[in-house]
């Protein structure tokens, strides 16, 4: 698939804080209804780009955070890597999507990235929550709102070695 | 005797960082056009493509090939004739990071402390730095950004000498089995076997660091590095764990002398993005 539109960064330390807002019924700093989340800590950008190379981390990390973030509204997330069950759980019962970026393809996917700005926790540096503007962002399906998970459906196709 | 000035070793990492950040190897290049040749699924080899493409684009441009440029994990061996002036050679190192990773626009992704308080030291300092005195009058240093997503596929095992060639295999293939799709595949495998733990662990890393086109010289290991790398490619996790033929471009085997009561092997896995480069003082 190719993206067009907003995305907001979040990983680690960002999400932790956003998880305690949830828990303690204090605002989020920007409204995540919607929204797709990009799990991404970006190089600096240097001259004459919008961002430095921004592929995507691995999603796992976030795993005991997002199906809070599912229940508050958000839409999907973007990453690499599987996720756990509780996470596909809460996918299906709010229709949510994973999809997923190459990973290690930082600098191809930069080039699809046109405008970034921070607009949350500027202090945590690559981990400051940034807002994207992408077009043509290449991305993959990879767990769908069902709980088809191509990690599992992909990889049987070409398993050659029993199962032990 | 020979004297090295200690800048003239800060300036040679320094290079050798922003090469390894921006220019992918020729033999990773080879190996991944010939992975992306006999890949049997269109998916992965338009994953393929895509990482093609972006280790183009990264070295023309002089980008990062990832965003995450990693530990910076230095390797010297350095001749015991070599006299080294001018400076601390750790904080030489130091600098070359700082200066690197701030001129290169290279992310900076270390935390001070492992698990309190975790802030970003905001200059990726200090580097992880492995030194070995060897006979002569050079300094070869090899310089390897190492990305955390695959390290943290990575794995060290101390395993009972009756465990034997199977044991290895399969504790390599559980390795990758279990984190291989988180890593960034198609993957390189370090592998180390013998010594202690850590020595296993630090074999492991240089091993991610050989180059593809080249084989432990003895022939039963050589064998084995195919062994293990028919096995990880039959497991079909293939291009970024989606499903596919390559799951592993290559797997690298040192093995050192070890105990009477034990064989430890360390598994450190490498992402796509191998990043390192050498040169010799």
């Amino acid at each position: 698939m190719r993206l067009f539109g907003t995305l907001y960064t979040a990983r680690d330390a960002a999400h932790k804080r956003l998880a305690a807002c949830l828990a303690e019924g204090k605002p989020l700093p920007f409204d995540l209804r919607g929204q797709l989340l990009y799990y991404v800590g970006p190089a600096p950008a240097s001259p004459g780009h919008a961002v430095g190379p921004a592929g995507p981390t691995t999603s796992g990390r976030m795993d005991s955070y997002t199906p809070a973030l599912l229940d508050a509204g958000l839409l999907g997330m973007i990453g690499k890597g599987k996720r756990s069950p509780e996470v596909i759980a809460a996918m299906k019962r709010n229709g949510a999507v994973y999809f997923g970026a190459v990973g290690g393809a930082a600098a191809l996917i930069a080039r699809r990235i046109k405008s970034s700005e921070v607009i949350a926790y500027e202090d945590l540096g690559t981990e400051a929550i940034h807002r994207f503007t992408v077009a043509d962002f290449p991305a993959i399906v990879l767990i769908d709102s069902l709980g088809n998970d191509l990690y599992e459906i992909g990889p049987a196709k070409y398993r050659t070695l029993s199962q032990e | 005797m020979r004297t090295i000035e200690a800048d003239r070793i800060g300036g040679t990492v320094y290079d050798l960082i922003l090469k390894a950040s921006y220019e992918a190897g020729e033999d990773v290049l080879s190996a991944l056009q010939a992975a992306r040749d006999k890949e049997s699924s269109t998916l992965g080899c338009s994953i393929l493509d895509q990482i093609l493409e972006n280790d183009r684009i990264a070295a023309s441009e002089h980008i990062a090939i990832c965003q995450d440029t990693g530990v910076c994990v230095i390797f010297m061996d350095i001749g015991q004739d070599v006299h080294i002036t001018g400076g601390d050679l750790n904080e030489t190192l130091c600098s070359a990071v700082r200066k690197a990773y701030t001129d290169g626009y290279l992310r900076k992704s270390m935390v001070d402390d492992p698990l309190y308080d975790r802030l970003n030291t905001k200059d990726n300092t200090p580097p992880v730095v492995h030194t070995r005195i060897v006979p002569g009058e050079k300094i070869d240093i090899t310089v390897i950004p190492k990305g955390f997503g695959s390290e943290n596929a990575s794995a060290v095992r101390m395993l009972a000498p009756a465990a034997g060639e199977t044991g290895v295999i399969d504790f390599v293939t559980e390795a990758v089995q279990s984190k291989g799709a988180n890593a960034c595949p198609p993957l390189i495998i370090g592998i180390g076997i013998g010594g202690t733990m850590e020595s296993a662990a630090i074999m492991a890393k240089r091993m991610t660091a050989r180059p593809l086109n080249t084989w432990n010289a003895d022939p039963r290991y050589q064998a084995l590095e195919e062994k293990i790398l028919q096995r990880v490619n039959a497991l079909g996790i293939g291009p970024a764990g989606v499903g596919g033929n390559c799951t592993a471009l290559k797997v690298n085997i040192e093995t050192a002398p070890t105990h009477i009561a034990g064989m430890p092997v360390a598994v450190n896995i490498c992402c796509h993005a191998a990043r390192h480069a050498r040169t010799v003082l």
